[in-house]
């Protein structure tokens, strides 16, 4: 197993510009969603209210960041920290272009689930070291909807697994250069994405964090700062989804010459964020109990005859 | 038109007097006879609770539903001839679905010994109405079990709706609140589960209490739950009413009859002047006013707009509670035209306050058919378009369709009125049954559904704005040429063109307008079919200018009351969803 790490350029330049665009997504989604809902959005602070962004960041770096007297105080520290942490580091494995990535890892895929899997921590840790019901309800919510969905989210990758033979993220984009996986693995996608809703709890699966039913869920004690890095970490989790969609399904940085390939990969990319942010302004949300029996007994059984079918066409092939 | 306006009808009333009469020789204190035509029957607290359980189950036709119960403080009332000798009277109002008639029945009590037996037995919703009774009267329910103040902090003293109680802040001691003060409220607000009946653990786990409210997103205002939880399963469910209240009963009280007329824009304040018209049809009643044809379609046009109004912003937040956030911005859009209409037509938005004693305030503007023209053209298209996005998603229905069902019997228990007994199946709608304002002219429809749930409630209210924008074409179409006040001397404030003619004119004129008119001393309740079910305005005037007792009786209030009855056994989500559909605003729970 190789390890190359990028230069600290690079990682700087990946760092700066993922956190660039999750802090914009506010603004972006705020915009579209506007859009879609006969509204205008934010649209006074600069052009196109572009500045908006750096209005919130001022607002959420100078407000009271309050640490209630009842709460946990480390693990109540740690929690935001912990998502904001993992979703970056899975950014690591990630190759935005033919020479633009972090590290090209031999457990690429694996390292990503992993990675989500210590996101539930956060969340956990987060509603539990509150002390506050709410936030406890939430937590339970998350710490169950994480966990199953994790299940579905890695076997619904597998099939692109086993068509690639790598968990080298580079190697699956490389693997498609003739056809992206899109087209075998249709079910395969349709599975990851929404997982991937789940996973990074956003409507119509934002059950955690339900603010009609449990006003903030998880997050409710949190302000300030901390409170701010929840809510980009949930930011980073959609763009972490789309390009892993865009890695594993769509062909990575592959498309016509005209425009370099990072651009291709960050139009694609951008696309899923846009769809991601359509199901919010479109979806109800289903009630906590009947999104986990669609995933075990609906979204489970329906992966494992993907992953079954693709194993034995691939068999047949070879 | 005034023969078909709802007064019980002599024959019926007499038939059903006869009964009571037979059944009860010698008991009945009374006969009161009101301008309303509600046969009243007086008896005393020994035999109130024969009597109701005999209205209840024995006449013909049986009064399924206890529609209102509340007191009037009668010591400093005059013009009250015939009536038995009372310091304070506990008032029955009962309403028959069966038969469509009413009958009142008081019971007089002495200040000294303010007790009666309780009637939740009969009517389970009679708790809160006791509750509320003993909360402004200090009146006693023997055998009530939690005889609690209901609108009021605990740690209020007195009981506000007795004259001796003042009125306004200016009459009482200037506001503090000292430490030791501010801890007995706080320890009052505590929440203790015994109190509200509550165990906290089963044999087998221990019971989460979660406080939903007064400041929740989903809780459409200042309300309160408390919540038993195992797990997420709701065990239990105890509303908590109050946190709204403003005493707008007591304001009736000190306010001219005029003067009152823009307090009620406030009681269910998405319903804007659909809240004047049983108020100013209650003293149009006892003063004689025979309102214009005009007039009345007038006040028919906005009550249905603003019943659209009221609608959208339910349909809006009820698929939001849901988890569906654009349908709201969508549903704004036609909001924002009627309220634009209503701007042109009365100058306000959404509590214009329009209505007046025998008539409106003003005559239309010119032009102004064009945009209701606009609006009617618009609309039925956009309502197919959310019945698509809300009412057909299958998430929606996952969601509410099962949920928080009651049947039409435990509606009637309740005091389910409105939508949420039509989704029973039963097509009771008061424009129908009991024609006030002209309804009789209008063709429209009662939408119904059959299973009862929060499905089928949105379902009926959807399809009500439908029938509302029927009724206002009809209104558009045929609009009746004439005054739009009436010549009565007690129209407030009176026409001018006389005035400056003849001096009675002009007498009656300064009178009206410096002190208000002068109410002939009556009883009366008239009762509409408002956005959210049966409004309906209990006043009693003494033959002054302002009301002696004004009850306002709600729909919200009953609705809330089925909360834990129909949510036990469900989830929180479930419990949210069940709160959206019952559709209400706490200003008209608390008033």
């Amino acid at each position: 197993m190789t390890l190359e790490i990028g230069s600290a350029l690079t990682i700087g330049l990946i760092l700066g510009t993922v956190i660039g665009v999750a802090a914009m997504l506010i603004w972006v989604e705020r915009r579209l969603l506007g859009f879609w809902q006969d509204r205008l959005g934010p649209n006074r602070v600069g052009p196109f209210g572009l500045f908006q962004v750096v209005a919130d960041m001022i607002k959420i770096f100078t407000k009271e960041d309050w640490t209630p007297p009842f709460a946990d105080k480390f693990s109540f520290v740690l929690a935001p920290a912990i998502i904001m942490t993992v979703i970056l580091l899975s950014f690591a494995v990630v190759p935005f272009a033919p020479n633009l990535g972090i590290v090209d890892s031999n457990i690429g895929v694996l390292f990503v689930l992993a990675m989500a899997s210590l996101g539930a921590y956060s969340v956990m840790l987060g509603g539990l070291s509150s002390d506050n019901k709410y936030a406890l309800l939430g937590s339970l919510r998350a710490a169950a909807q994480m966990v199953s969905y994790e299940v579905f989210m890695g076997i619904s990758l597998l099939g692109v697994v086993a068509l690639s033979g790598s968990f080298n993220l580079r190697e699956i984009v490389l693997a498609q250069e003739d056809m992206w996986y899109v087209l075998p693995q249709f079910v395969g996608f349709v599975i990851f994405l929404i997982a991937g809703v789940a996973e990074s709890h956003r409507l119509p699966f934002d059950i955690p964090e339900a603010e009609q039913e449990i006003c903030a869920g998880y997050h409710t004690e949190y302000s300030g700062m901390k409170f701010g890095m929840f809510f980009v970490g949930e930011y980073l989790g959609l763009v972490l989804i789309s390009s892993l969609i865009t890695v594993l399904f769509f062909g990575g940085w592959y498309g016509p010459a005209f425009l370099p390939p990072v651009f291709w990969f960050a139009i694609k990319a951008f696309a899923f964020i846009a769809f991601f942010i359509l199901l919010r302004a479109a979806i109800p949300r289903p009630r906590y109990d009947q999104l986990m029996s669609y995933g075990w007994l609906f979204l489970l059984p329906l992966s494992l005859i993907n992953l079954l079918v693709t194993g034995a066409i691939i068999l047949n092939s070879q | 038109m005034q023969v078909a306006e709802h007064n019980m009808d002599s024959q019926a009333s007499s038939a059903l007097l006869q009964q009571v009469r037979e059944r009860f020789a010698g008991k009945i204190l009374a006969e009161q006879s009101t301008c309303d035509g509600i046969p009243t029957v007086w008896v005393d607290r020994a035999d109130a609770k024969a009597l109701l359980r005999y209205l209840h189950e024995e006449t013909t036709p049986h009064f399924e539903m206890l529609f209102d119960l509340t007191a009037i403080d009668e010591r400093v009332r005059v013009h009250r001839d015939g009536q038995p000798a009372s310091e304070f009277t506990v008032v029955y109002h009962l309403m028959s679905f069966s038969g469509n008639c009413d009958v009142r029945v008081k019971v007089p009590l002495q200040d000294a010994d303010l007790q009666l037996p309780t009637v939740i037995e009969l009517w389970p919703n009679a708790n809160w109405y006791e509750r509320e009774t003993w909360d402004m009267f200090g009146i006693k329910f023997e055998g009530h079990p939690n005889l609690y103040r209901i609108v009021l902090p605990p740690t209020w003293k007195g009981h506000a709706l007795r004259k001796e109680h003042p009125a306004r802040a200016t009459e009482m001691e200037p506001f503090s609140l000292s430490d030791e003060q501010e801890a007995i409220e706080q320890e009052a607000l505590l929440f203790k589960p015994e109190e509200w009946g509550m165990k906290r653990q089963s044999d087998n786990s221990e019971f989460m209490f979660l406080n939903l409210g007064p400041n929740h997103p989903s809780v459409h205002g200042a309300f309160r739950i408390a919540l038993q939880l195992d797990g997420e399963i709701l065990v239990d469910a105890v509303p908590d009413i109050g946190y709204h209240h403003r005493g707008a009963e007591k304001m009736g009280e000190r306010q001219s009859w005029h003067t009152y007329i823009p307090y009620t824009d406030r009681i269910d304040y998405l319903g804007g002047v659909m809240n004047n018209l049983p108020y100013v049809m209650a003293v149009e009643k006892m003063a004689g006013i025979e309102v214009p044809a005009r007039a009345k379609t007038i006040r028919v046009m906005l009550a249905e707009m603003f019943r659209i109004c009221s609608h959208l912003l339910f349909y809006g937040t009820f698929a939001q509670d849901v988890g569906q956030l654009s349908p709201i911005f969508y549903m704004f859009v036609e909001r924002e035209r009627i309220f634009n209409i209503i701007e042109s037509i009365c100058g306000a938005r959404m509590h214009p306050g329009w209505f007046r004693i025998g008539g409106v305030a003003q005559d239309l503007p010119a032009g102004w058919d064009k945009r209701i023209k606009e609006l009617l053209e618009f609309m039925p298209p956009r309502l197919d378009e959310y019945d698509r996005m809300v009412m057909d998603n299958g998430i929606v229905k996952r969601r509410t369709q099962g949920v928080g069902s009651y049947n039409t019997n435990e509606a009637l228990d309740w005091g389910v009125t409105g939508a949420g007994l039509r989704a029973t199946g039963l097509e009771w709608d008061f424009r129908k049954q009991r024609p006030y304002s002209g309804y009789e002219n209008f063709e429209f429809d009662v939408p119904i559904a059959v299973n009862g749930d929060c499905y089928d409630r949105c379902a009926v209210r959807v399809e009500e704005m439908r029938q509302s924008l029927r009724i206002i074409k009809q209104c558009m179409e045929n609009m009746p040429a004439g005054e739009v006040k009436s010549d009565h001397p007690l129209t407030t404030p009176p026409r001018r063109k006389e005035g400056l003619h003849d001096i009675e004119t002009l007498i009656n004129h300064f009178l009206s307008v410096s002190w208000g008119p002068v109410v002939p001393p009556e009883e009366v309740t008239m009762s509409i079919e408002a956005t959210k079910g049966i409004n309906s305005y209990y006043l009693v005037s003494d033959g002054s200018t302002t009301s002696y007792r004004t009850r306002i009786r709600t729909p919200s209030f009953a609705h809330l009351q089925m909360i834990p009855e129909i949510s036990r056994g469900f989830m929180v989500p479930d419990l949210i969803a069940i709160i959206a559909s019952i559709d209400f605003v706490m200003a008209d729970v608390d008033r």
